[in-house]
């Protein structure tokens, strides 16, 4: 059976990636719906993303660099495979662990990855719609024709 | 370098600017030339598409994500023409009694902050909407409050043609919130007052500031500067501090004055906030209505905290459950079920909470949640989940569980579900956007930054005017008390600001 994982892989087919390969792979297994984006959604995706961090300080551009670095290696220690080689029940282990950890520094690093990875995918137009959130500027004219 | 020559300078337009520069623009009839410096755009009414990610970016500080300085708490501030109230929700609240006199300003009193606070409400067109423009989101919280015999209460709000769009915080796309961007800097720009946008302050010297334009960027909303871009350095013989309670310590201590007012960052408090979720077993209307229609203030002085009606928008939405993966977004996919309530923590000065400057002139916020912080949010979670459940909801995500779903059948053991030990950086999502401080009133410069009026200890051409001035939380929506000290501030610098005009 085809894990998530792959199934991203697939679907995002040879679209070029903006980002360094490991966030699509954090995206996909924050939100598994992910999954299913083709190469177009996932450059809208990063597209937001790269947006919103160009209005951030350069400090912390530095450090989710360097983050994304850790959770892709991290795991190299522990199953010898780095995040992307995962299968989704492991990448979903490696996560929980970064977000429990004792240490704040890195707990808050998976907070701001993560916020990263929601911004993206919940920031576009298709994914609210996609659940349900349809405000009209005519709120209740719209509401109570 | 450029060169500007006024009397009187401002720097920030939102409820503090915004209303001195209003209350000031008298002063033009007799010649007094008088400038606001307002380092975000001026965006056209057609400008506001409600659009979450666009429109942050567009009105917000860091697009909305500025963190403390240990990356646990994110703090909104507005950036624009307006200010913060262009992105509030209208919510108008007169300072509650015991807090004045808790503030123990000396000439302060409620009754003075009450009279003012009186003269906005009835300016900015503050009433109670009609029960047919309240939303189910906010009729709930209406129900679950009742059923448990609390003490809710309306929001009076200063909306003007509300349409119900849900959109107040990404700004109103029908122009019905009546902030200063709507109200106060229109009237002080028909009296003569002129606005500079885009233009961010540096420095202050020597009854002057040295500030920049900044170009207008591709595909950027908002109109270009008046100003061409570039630095300047604005005379004035009056300047007057408006740049809330973050960026107006910052801007103070980047201009070297820290060494005098030992008290300079000080103080500050935000009402750290949490956004609670609940899912019904069928849709009701949340994103169509007034998101902000109730509040419940009455363990306020026993617990610590204050709950509010919110509604936010699918990625702030997002951030707020904890977790991640399916269960994460169930709740998500659940939108149209979902109520929502905010938790606010009434916070008080700790000697570790402060505003301070990196070696760039960048402000820095430091904020630890202190124990009564913790206690009070998770007291109010435990409350907001049982109006939840009061109201009907199967389900309530309790950020500060593990796991953080409670059903129905677990409402018993909400108090011991919370954690209050996950109020610790990048666990529970907590933002705020109530920010306080760091230049309160108070006698001296050994126990304060300004007196009373706003004056600067020991700099008699400089005053502050905004939320910064509190020297301990308001404990309610802040806007109201902001222009009423903004008001007081103008009062004094009209009636004795002559000589300083005079250049003496």
């Amino acid at each position: 059976m085809e894990t998530r994982s792959e199934a991203a892989a697939a679907s995002a087919g040879a679209a070029p990636s903006l980002l360094p390969p490991v966030f699509r792979a954090i995206v996909s297994t924050v939100v598994p719906a992910a999954t299913e984006l083709d190469g177009e959604a996932w450059l809208e995706v990063e597209r937001l993303v790269i947006d919103s961090l160009q209005q951030r300080p350069r400090a912390l551009q530095r450090r989710l660099r360097l983050f994304l670095t850790l959770v892709q290696w991290l795991p190299a220690l522990r199953y010898g495979r780095p995040f992307t080689s995962l299968d989704d029940e492991r990448r979903a282990r490696v996560l929980a662990r970064l977000r429990d950890h004792s240490i704040d520094l890195i707990r808050v690093g998976f907070w701001g990855v993560r916020t990263l990875a929601l911004l993206g995918y919940y920031g576009r137009d298709a994914a609210a719609r996609a659940i349900g959130y349809r405000p009209r500027h005519d709120g209740w004219d719209a509401f109570r024709p | 370098m450029n060169e500007r020559g006024y009397d009187i300078v401002i720097i920030g337009s939102g409820a503090g600017g915004g209303t001195v520069a209003q209350e000031l623009a008298p002063l033009c009839r007799d010649g007094i030339r008088i400038v606001v410096l307002e380092k975000g755009p001026k965006l056209a009414e057609n400008e506001f598409s409600g659009r979450e990610i666009e429109m942050a970016q567009a009105l917000y500080e860091d697009g909305g994500g500025f963190l403390t300085s240990d990356g646990g708490l994110t703090l909104a501030m507005g950036v624009a023409y307006g200010g913060s109230t262009v992105v509030y929700t209208g919510t108008s609240l007169i300072a509650p009694s015991r807090v004045i006199a808790g503030w123990n300003v000396p000439g302060l009193s409620h009754s003075e902050i009450e009279r003012r606070s009186r003269k906005f409400m009835e300016q900015n067109n503050v009433h109670f909407l009609t029960d047919d423009l309240i939303n189910e989101n906010n009729q709930l919280f209406v129900k679950g409050c009742r059923r448990l015999g609390y003490n809710v209460q309306q929001f009076p709000v200063n909306l003007l043609g509300c349409r119900g769009s849900s959109l107040c915080n990404l700004g109103c796309p029908n122009l019905a919130k009546q902030g200063t961007h709507r109200v106060q800097l229109p009237e002080a720009e028909r009296g003569g007052v002129e606005v500079v946008t885009r233009c961010e302050v540096e420095r202050l010297d020597e009854r002057s500031v040295v500030a920049t334009v900044r170009p207008r960027g591709v595909d950027e909303k908002g109109g270009p500067s008046s100003w061409e871009p570039g630095t300047y350095r604005v005379h004035g013989k009056i300047v007057v501090v408006c740049a809330g309670a973050v960026g107006s310590p910052a801007l103070l201590l980047r201009s070297r004055l820290g060494a005098a007012l030992p008290r300079l960052g000080h103080g500050f408090t935000c009402h750290p906030a949490l956004i609670l979720v609940a899912e019904h077993n069928r849709p009701i209307t949340n994103f169509v209505g007034h998101p902000k229609s109730y509040y419940l203030d009455q363990f306020v002085e026993s617990d610590g905290y204050v709950l509010e009606t919110c509604m936010y928008f699918p990625f702030t939405t997002a951030k707020s459950l904890s977790g991640f993966g399916a269960p994460h977004a169930e709740f998500m996919e659940a939108f149209p079920r979902l109520q929502m309530i905010l938790v606010l923590a009434c916070d008080h000065p700790a000697p570790e909470n402060r505003v301070t400057v990196d070696r760039a002139g960048h402000p820095v916020v430091h904020y630890r949640f202190t124990p009564a912080v913790k206690r009070a949010l998770a007291s109010g979670t435990a409350a907001a989940a049982r109006i939840f459940f009061a109201a009907g909801a199967r389900r309530v995500h309790v950020p500060a569980a593990r796991p953080p779903t409670v059903e129905a059948e677990r409402a018993e053991r909400l108090d011991d579900l919370i954690d209050e030990d996950r109020f610790r950086p990048g666990d529970v999502t907590v933002s705020a956007a109530h920010l306080q401080g760091g230049c309160g009133m108070g006698l001296t410069a050994r126990d304060s930054v300004t007196d009373s009026f706003g004056r600067v200890h020991g700099v008699p051409w400089l005053f502050v005017a905004d939320a910064s001035l509190f020297p301990d939380s308001v404990e309610i929506n802040p806007y109201l008390t902001i222009m009423a000290l903004a008001d007081r501030v103008a009062q004094w610098i009209r009636q004795n600001g002559r000589d300083l005009l005079a250049g003496a």
